[in-house]
């Protein structure tokens, strides 16, 4: 603050030029702006949510009707993609399967990073007894590999006869309950420093109470690095319930999502004459997972540049 | 240090101890077993076995049986294979260390010499393609781009075989036998490496970046020395130290096997081996693989953060 020049205005002029300063927010949105990398990444993503939510709207085939005079059909004028092996439009399923798989993506994110920022501010915040079993809990499930954990919950899944139309809620579940030690563990060592600094000092001997402090001095500092991380988060999520559509132990037929529309390939007559019905849903996954990445990551220089590694 | 030690140690044994018990309810709650799954036995036959193989035992004591064994380093008998956990392991997992070290070694060669020389040429042209080639390979769904390259490489142009690693049927010895390993392996090598490639490359780069920048750079460059003495000497070393550090989280990775590739590959490692093993419910196997990764997690850890040390002393362990 000491380091700003002389200038030759008076204290009020430098009060009310302070009072115009555009909010952190904004400044951060119009640095953001000009990364043409991110903004080109974050049209995309626009792009990729109006075409998954309102493009089957406009598909004649959206009733996926099961016509067997076209089926496994390649691509050609009528369908774009060509047919599958009940002779469904592949696009409209396509579109359908972006739907479900971006749901999930976005879900599962703002279910583990809720949990994993609750658990991690109060462990950060109350240290002690709190901290202590939240951060050994997160030890345990970080210890424990992700896959055969999500093998086991796909599996019981199957057990427990979930009606398909559920197992894309108890898919986001799972993904959050993976997902949160680790988010926990990096709000917490970030709440730890931020307690220690000068401005919760001025907090607590101003004699503010607990819930205040977090809520409003804590909270608004933990944001930028939740809202970076919780991006990026996207784009695992994704892929996770990719790889487990794929297997079979995730979101299942009849409800397409890009991972299960792979499944496709696990069939050697498809995989190898048939590569209109996998490539595409892999396609879409890659642009959709490097866009996030690339907008997440112009997110972090302009909220959190400490961040960058 | 050494109390330091102790604690951290027993700390990791009461995490694994933990996670022994969580990762064998959840095993105990999938449905099925490896008898039931099998259908061509009779009710008696079924209920003979799993009195034999102890599967009818209320859980906890199963798991006490389990814990009592493995401090005694023994792992059970796999169900499916009627071989001892542990002789498994070792005849797969040196499979899977041949592909993991290959492209643990060509994906930290490439990320030293990208990562550099991109960081070095700031914002060129090239940089700017380095960072597009980041963010995309860390954006490839593994099965998928291994699916793809098998389409264009195996079934379509028939340049290398699909999957495996051997050629069914083959009996080649001697040089016949590596370079058949060789060309089985190159696929699932190179989509390894690609996936790992990006986070490395950037952390290299970002490292190098901020060496670069330093002060002692400066007066290297200002005493004269050539641009190669300043960047290799100088640089580079700042650059490359830390990268220790993650040497320990390489370890799961290298032991553990991938469960994605190898199943897409079909390599005959130990990540296959526990796919093959979770359809049937081979408990003892299942069992003894997760531990594996944990226990590798957990010594991984340790080995960073000591490593962490050895690299930057200020850091107090």
């Amino acid at each position: 603050m000491s380091t700003i020049p002389a200038t030759g205005r008076t204290e009020a002029d430098r009060r009310s030029s302070a009072r115009k300063r555009p909010s952190l927010w904004r400044q951060s949105l119009r640095r953001l702006m000009k990364n043409k990398l991110a903004v080109s990444g974050l049209v995309f993503l626009a792009f990729m949510f109006l075409i998954c939510f309102l493009g089957p709207l406009f598909s004649p085939y959206a009733d996926n009707k099961i016509n067997t005079t076209i089926m496994n059909h390649a691509p050609y004028a009528k369908h774009w993609l060509g047919t599958d092996l009940l002779g469904r439009d592949v696009l409209t399923r396509l579109l359908q399967a972006g739907r479900i798989s971006l749901t999930v993506g976005i879900t599962s994110m703002l279910l583990s990073v809720f949990i994993g920022s609750l658990l991690g501010a109060i462990a950060g915040y109350y240290r002690g007894v709190v901290d202590q079993v939240i951060l050994r809990f997160a030890d345990l499930l970080l210890t424990v590999p992700n896959l055969p954990i999500l093998f086991i919950f796909g599996a019981l899944l199957s057990e427990w006869k979930v009606p398909t139309e559920y197992r894309m809620y108890m898919v986001m579940l799972m993904l959050s309950f993976v997902g949160w030690p680790g988010l926990a563990r990096l709000i917490r060592g970030q709440m730890l420093s931020l307690r220690e600094r000068e401005f919760m000092q001025a907090a607590t001997v101003l004699g503010l109470r607990d819930r205040r402090k977090l809520v409003h001095h804590l909270l608004p500092n933990l944001f930028p690095l939740i809202i970076v991380v919780a991006t990026l988060n996207i784009g695992g999520a994704i892929l996770s319930e990719s790889v487990l559509s794929f297997f079979g132990l995730g979101v299942m037929p009849p409800t397409p999502t890009w991972g299960n529309m792979i499944d496709a390939a696990n069939t050697i007559i498809d995989f190898e004459k048939h590569p209109w019905l996998w490539i595409p849903p892999g396609v879409s996954i890659f642009l959709t997972v490097i866009a996030i990445n690339i907008f997440g990551d112009g997110l972090r220089d302009v909220l959190d540049p400490k961040q960058k590694k | 240090m050494s109390t330091y030690l102790t604690r951290r140690l027993t700390y990791m044994l009461l995490i694994l101890f933990a996670a022994s018990l969580l990762i064998f309810l959840l095993y105990a709650l999938t449905p099925g077993d490896f008898v039931t799954s099998n259908i061509k036995l009779t009710a008696a036959r079924k209920a003979e076995l799993r009195e034999l193989y102890g599967l009818n035992k209320p859980v906890l004591e199963r798991y006490g049986i389990w814990i009592k064994n493995a401090f005694h380093g023994d792992f059970g008998f796999s169900l499916a294979q009627q071989k001892p956990v542990l002789t498994l392991f070792h005849d797969y997992i040196w499979n899977s260390f041949l592909l993991a070290a290959t492209s643990t070694f060509f994906t930290w060669v490439f990320a030293v010499i990208i990562g550099v020389i991109s960081a070095y040429k700031q914002y060129s042209w090239f940089d700017t393609l380095v960072m597009v080639f980041i963010f995309a390979a860390m954006s490839i769904p593994s099965f998928f781009i291994g699916l793809f390259l098998i389409k264009i490489f195996a079934v379509d142009l028939k340049w290398l075989p699909p999957g495996g690693m051997l050629t069914t049927g083959s009996n080649a010895v001697g040089m016949a036998y590596v370079r058949e390993v060789l060309r089985h392996m190159t696929l699932p090598v190179a989509v390894m490496t690609l996936l790992g490639i990006g986070s490395l490359t950037r952390y290299f780069r970002s490292n190098m970046i901020d060496v670069i920048k330093q002060d002692f750079i400066r007066t290297a460059r200002a005493k004269g020395m050539t641009e190669r003495t300043v960047l290799y000497r100088h640089a580079l070393r700042n650059a490359l130290l830390p990268a220790i550090t993650l040497v320990g989280f390489e370890l799961p990775g290298l032991f553990g096997g991938s469960l994605i590739i190898e199943k897409i590959f079909n390599w005959p490692g130990i990540g296959q081996l526990y796919m093959q093993s979770f359809s049937v419910r081979d408990y003892p196997l299942l069992m003894g693989f997760t531990m594996l990764i944990a226990v590798l997690t957990v010594i991984g850890t340790l080995l960073s953060d000591i490593l962490y040390h050895v690299a930057d002393p200020r850091v107090k362990l």
